[in-house]
């Protein structure tokens, strides 16, 4: 298949995530009419329509976008680091690291949207030394297989932590604490936006400065210290970035699974392995396909809500087991 | 050594049909002395080593800590122009010897220099655009063209930013050209022979325009053809480029045919340097080997070394 040229791809993505865009202002529970929706955008309108699209929908596709771009250049980046394929934050622990750190922040009464990805952030860093730990307990701290072991294994054990606190919480911090917990886009409105974003932008200009880095280390640890790369301080850069978007969204948004596999093999299937292109172009995709899964986990069972990570989950998995064959066939 | 009783008739009995054969009759020594008298053949851009280890002694901390260290007061040089094989027992310190001179292991004392300077200072990208490795192994984690690889080469030049000029374009197309790779250019790496891949990966650290070439037994898992011709373009490399070149091989008879000098290395330590014909010594080789072997000079001078039969007897079924 011929791949195709940046820009085209570019242009086609962000065709793409305006669609996505449109959808998600477009759909929802209230049945606002087209007409409806383009006049609140205008600003004009009635109240009631206005409130809907600016506070409740608009904010929402944007969390979306910026999570499901998180997630994504994180997959990718990380997917890079550790030379597997089948890495993303999910697989790696990160995220069951930073949802144990919220929850006990939660539970002991943290209640700053600014705290909470802090929390998240100690917590996804703790997992991740863990999952290191655990690689060298079996002596193979640079076999990825290891590393994504050990993910699952401390992922494992950060879900039954936070069973176990739940389970012995009082019943206001169950409910909070559950609900944030199951995922989910709403809820946060606009100052969720920004406290993401603040927390978001400095690690993906790492992520980005590091790309030609990723593009060496792919090649193994051992090719890409010959070729002038600084092995040892591009993965701490890598793993710090990966796990405070991790982190980031998981505050944000709770615990979404398979973004992060699921769209960096796409971009990978398009257009190759060049960092540089992938992660700007994992971030869009990403970003569209979250705000996408998000509009249809809100409408499908309507006036039901599906958690959105089951719309990622029911997509992600079949994708995991075509790329599992895939890559232990080669 | 068991070995070392039969090595004087060793010639006599297994000679293989080569020309004047003589089993091993070298007179020159060469300990010591080695990388100081001899001079480049060709007219090298730089006079000065490329690497020098001036007394070099190595020791890993942890597990090994305690034991005899990996390199023990280790000195020779190579230098522009010239092509320098190291050769070994499993074991001998030959990695860790690489990677002294690359700057990657600390030395517990005497000097390891590259392009004159501390092999320890050099950043790693400023090292990269002198010295070109090709290492042992290498398993890229996710598909890439042949061209990509190749690009890849750039990096030490253009770093985190930089967007490839010209000039950068130039330099893949005249490593590819040289390593004869230019019409591999389009083919996923994975798909390339073992040969070709090896071929990739010299044209990948040519484009980093460097001094110096370091090769990690190269011809591994080559076979007779593919080992030839990578020499052959190494040893052309040394020659019209004025590039100096340090391959660690097993292959001790190739290595003495294309080396301007070999390096035997042997429990951390220089056992010999010098031209083929001084270093291939039955004596000293059974010693460094555990195992006899003769030596046979061929019609043009270059020396060959026949490893003895040493059948296992019927009652012990263990190697002598």
């Amino acid at each position: 298949m011929r791949r195709p040229s940046t820009p085209s791809l570019f242009v086609v993505l962000a065709v793409f995530a305006a669609l996505a865009a449109v959808a998600g202002v477009g759909l929802g529970a209230a049945g606002l009419s087209p007409r409806e929706i383009a006049l609140a955008l205008a600003g004009r309108g009635d109240d009631v329509a206005r409130g809907i699209v600016w506070s409740l929908r608009l904010p929402r596709v944007a969390l979306g976008f910026v999570v499901g771009g998180v997630l994504a250049v994180s997959g990718a980046a990380l997917q890079a680091l550790v030379r597997n394929p089948l890495a993303d934050p999910y697989l790696l622990g990160l995220s069951g690291g930073a949802g144990l750190g919220a929850v006990l922040a939660l539970v002991a009464g943290v209640v700053s949207a600014w705290v909470l990805p802090a929390a998240a952030f100690a917590g996804a860093l703790a997992a991740t030394l863990l999952v290191y730990r655990l690689a060298l307990v079996a002596g193979r701290a640079l076999d990825s297989r290891m590393l994504l072991l050990g993910g699952v294994v401390v992922g494992a054990f950060a879900g039954a932590l936070v069973a176990g606190i739940l389970s012995v919480s009082d019943a206001a911090q169950l409910r909070t604490a559950t609900l944030w917990l199951m995922g989910g886009l709403g809820g946060v409105g606009w100052p969720g936006v920004l406290v993401l974003v603040v927390y978001a932008v400095p690690a993906l200009a790492v992520l980005v400065a590091e790309s030609r880095a990723l593009n060496l280390l792919a090649l193994g640890e051992e090719p890409a210290v010959h070729l002038g790369a600084d092995v040892a301080r591009t993965k701490r850069r890598v793993y710090v970035a990966a796990s405070l978007l991790t982190a980031a969204s998981v505050a944000a948004a709770g615990i979404i699974g398979f973004v992060g596999l699921v769209v960096p093999h796409t971009i990978r299937l398009l257009k190759g392995h060049d960092h540089r292109v992938l992660l700007p172009a994992a971030f869009v995709l990403g970003g569209a396909f979250l705000v996408l899964a998000d509009a249809l986990a809100r409408t499908a069972f309507a006036p039901l809500e599906l958690p959105v990570g089951v719309v990622t989950a029911v997509v992600g998995v079949p994708f995991f087991v075509v790329l599992l064959k895939r890559w232990t066939s080669r | 050594m068991s070995g070392q009783g039969e090595l004087s008739a060793g010639g006599a009995t297994n000679a293989p049909r080569v020309g004047a054969a003589s089993s091993g009759a070298v007179a020159m020594e060469s300990d010591g002395a080695g990388g100081a008298t001899n001079a480049p053949r060709v007219g090298a851009a730089s006079s000065g080593a490329v690497f020098e280890l001036s007394d070099v002694t190595v020791r890993y901390t942890g597990a090994a800590a305690g034991g005899p260290p990996a390199l023990e007061r280790v000195s020779f040089a190579v230098r522009a122009g010239e092509c320098v094989a190291v050769v070994g027992p499993n074991g001998a310190g030959k990695t860790t010897l690489l990677r002294a001179l690359l700057g990657q292991v600390p030395t517990a004392s005497g000097r390891a220099l590259a392009l004159g300077r501390d092999a320890r200072s050099w950043a790693r990208d400023a090292l990269a655009r002198e010295v070109g490795v090709v290492s042992q192994r290498e398993e890229p984690a996710f598909p890439l063209t042949v061209r990509e690889a190749v690009e890849m080469g750039r990096y030490p030049h253009l770093g985190a930013w930089r967007a490839p000029g010209s000039a950068d374009r130039a330099a893949v197309e005249r490593a590819m050209r040289r390593s004869d790779v230019i019409a591999l250019g389009d083919r996923w790496v994975e798909t390339l022979s073992g040969g070709e891949w090896q071929r990739v990966r010299i044209a990948r650290a040519l484009a980093q325009e460097p001094r110096a070439l370091v090769l990690d037994e190269p011809t591994a898992s080559l076979d007779l053809s593919h080992e030839m011709q990578l020499f052959e373009l190494v040893q052309d490399l040394v020659r019209r480029d004025g590039l100096a070149a340090l391959i660690v091989s097993h292959h001790i008879n190739v290595a003495a045919r294309f080396a301007d000098r070999l390096v035997l290395l042997a429990g951390g330590r220089v056992v010999a340097d010098g031209p083929g014909e001084a270093v291939l010594e039955p004596q000293r080789l059974a010693a460094v080997f555990g195992w006899p072997v003769a030596v046979y000079r061929l019609e043009d001078g270059s020396v060959q070394l026949y490893p003895e039969r040493q059948p296992v007897k019927p009652d012990s079924g263990v190697v002598p």
